[in-house]
């Protein structure tokens, strides 16, 4: 099998989609079997966020503490203080959203290796409507010292993700979805926490994706293709650290960027990418992602596409964004 | 560690740690002063003759955990740390200053021999439930306790009640919570601000083993840390009734000195009475 199957006709197809939760459910038994301090604590959500497969494996590693996510990420924060590597999960609604003073200060400025992992952020809890969907946790988890953000693309990813964060000594982020989106990567696929892979090479636009936008921005290079427009696709499955090498080695050759994230664009990883561009380089930036409005309910992938961050506006305002704003070129 | 210092010696170590704590805030410019005061017999205690603890060796995997949980009243820890050769006395007078190990709310990674950061109140009995949870369940590690101080204005935070709940259901009995209860808060007495009584009840009515003793009498303090290791199944809260700025006559039961330091002349006031109690404290037992 190659690194990316990559046939885009079959990503949104069954049996090539699945939840990122899954792929972290599988992800931190394997955890849990490499390593016998990693401890599950959840928030009467276990099923939900795929953490029955580690109680089942490991009911003495595994904690339920009730709906109270303030409680659940300062008990991981004295199970690390002990020596364990505790993954406390919930709705990224709550966690972070409920509890980010309680990261920030037990486990962040604290220095310990909690794992807090945000399940069915984004636009793929549909139904459930704006109270639910949460945007803005990777902007609020990306500004906090000593935190390392994870938003892996697809389930195989995050099962790799998980057990990378777990060997991970600081603090981390894990963020994943709810909703079955597209696999595009292979257990052969690298993944290493700080690294941005290029998918698919182009010169006319650099399209920098996170977390389940990835396949929809190699569904919607294929469409630009069509009009004759040549995307590189870089996927960015961790916002922090960045990869700035690669990032901007890909935006160097083609001079314009365009984020994709199931977030709000505002602070989030597009509002990384428009930092490090105007730290280091001067290239045209469009960002696509929740333009600073909450959801509201519907089908989650309906959701999704009326937030306009399904493959279909991808390429439609890539091409837009392409045809008014001229490359940077080194030395301009 | 218990044992070595009698209760007169006791008695005058938290003493010397009260003038630390006037020094150190008075050098410092900003600070908590009453709830730092109303401690120093409870800290002094813990940290000279109930807890195993070693500053030579402050990662002792055998050793006893210290949580503060109000992490304004730093002070008085540092103050006894100084006292038990964590670090120079001399260090007290960085407190809060740029550079200083010594911040003006405790963070761990900063200074050898604290073992938690805290400030933002409510947190503390959460991190001790955990580190109890994985002593009792994890690593068999029956020997080891964890003592967490809360103050009572602290208990209106919700996460509080949430780790109570979840300590109660787990029976962590290697649990101590001792709950400074000097009924003041920055903007009053506990009971106007946000009633908490029945506090006992309330402790109760979620699994705990609680007792209620005078925070400065140091064999109350001894006796109930010994009833509350003998409990079996349940985490112990002993509500420690004590007295703010105690010793220091001027704060004494005062809520204004909640947050504020002594300025040099009021320093200097302090300094002479707890001098002068010193001297009564050495009378009394002789």
């Amino acid at each position: 099998m190659s690194k990316y199957p990559l046939d885009i006709a079959l990503l949104t197809e069954a049996p090539n989609v699945e939840p990122t939760r899954a792929g972290f459910g599988r992800g931190l038994k394997m955890a849990g079997e490499a390593n016998l301090n990693v401890v599950g604590l959840c928030a009467d959500l276990v099923e939900s966020v795929q953490m029955h497969k580690f109680a089942e494996a490991f009911p003495e590693r595994y904690i339920e503490v009730g709906i109270a996510e303030q409680n659940l990420v300062t008990v991981a924060a004295g199970l690390a203080r002990v020596g364990k590597i505790p993954f406390a999960a919930s709705y990224a609604a709550f966690n972070p959203g409920r509890n980010w003073e309680q990261i920030k200060t037990t486990s962040a400025l604290n220095q310990l290796p909690v794992k807090i992992v945000g399940a069915h952020s984004g636009s793929t809890v549909g139904p459930d409507g704006a109270t639910h969907q949460m945007f803005e946790d990777i902007a609020l988890m990306r500004v906090m010292p000593n935190m390392v953000v994870v938003c892996p693309g697809d389930s195989i990813e995050a099962e790799k993700a998980t057990q990378a964060i777990a060997e991970h000594p600081s603090a981390c982020y894990l963020r994943v979805a709810r909703e079955k989106t597209p696999i595009f990567s292979t257990p052969e696929s690298p993944f290493e926490i700080g690294r941005a892979y290029v998918l698919r090479e182009g010169h006319d636009v650099t399209i920098l994706a996170t977390g389940i936008e990835t396949p929809y921005a190699l569904m919607a290079a294929a469409r630009l293709e069509k009009d004759g427009i040549s995307a590189e696709v870089v996927h960015v499955p961790t916002i922090k650290p960045l990869d700035q090498e690669t990032i901007l080695l890909s935006l160097r050759k083609t001079g314009r960027a365009v984020t994709c994230e199931d977030a709000q664009a505002a602070g989030g990883f597009g509002g990384g990418i428009a930092e490090l561009l105007g730290d280091a380089m001067p290239a045209p930036l469009l960002r696509i992602g929740v333009q600073d409005r909450y959801g509201e309910s519907g089908a989650p992938l309906e959701v999704h596409k009326n937030l306009g961050l399904a493959d279909d506006a991808i390429a439609a305002r890539t091409k837009e964004f392409v045809a008014t704003r001229p490359q940077y070129r080194p030395g301009f | 560690m218990g044992g070595q210092l009698t209760i007169r010696q006791l008695e005058n170590k938290a003493n010397d740690v009260r003038k630390n704590i006037v020094t150190m805030l008075e050098h410092a410019g900003s600070g908590h002063s009453a709830g730092p005061l109303g401690l120093a017999d409870l800290v002094t205690t813990l940290y000279f003759d109930i807890m195993h603890v070693d500053p030579q060796n402050v990662d002792d995997p055998n050793r006893d955990l210290f949580f503060l949980s109000n992490g304004h009243c730093v002070p008085v820890q540092y103050g006894v740390m100084a006292e038990r050769g964590y670090f120079p006395k001399e260090e007290i007078m960085t407190l809060r200053k740029w550079g200083s190990r010594l911040q003006g709310h405790p963070e761990r990674t900063r200074l050898p021999g604290l073992e938690n950061t805290s400030g933002p109140l409510g947190s503390g009995v959460s991190q001790g439930a955990g580190a109890a949870y994985a002593m009792q369940y994890l690593d068999s590690q029956r020997h080891r306790w964890v003592y967490v101080v809360t103050g009572d204005g602290e208990l209106n935070e919700g996460n509080i009640w949430e780790a109570a709940m979840f300590a109660g259901k787990y029976k962590l009995s290697q649990l101590i919570v001792f709950v400074d209860r000097n009924n003041i808060q920055i903007d009053g007495p506990t009971e106007s601000v946000m009633p908490l009584e029945s506090l006992r009840g309330k402790w109760e009515s979620f699994g705990w083993h609680v007792q209620e003793i005078d925070g400065h009498n140091i064999e109350s303090i001894q006796d109930a840390v010994g009833m509350a290791k003998a409990i079996e199944n349940r985490p112990s809260c002993i509500i420690t009734h004590t007295i703010p700025g105690k010793n220091v006559d001027f704060m004494e039961y005062d809520y204004k000195w909640h947050g504020i330091p002594p300025n040099a002349e009021q320093a200097k006031v302090a300094l002479k009475e707890l001098r002068t109690l010193g001297g009564k404290i050495r009378s009394e037992h002789e």
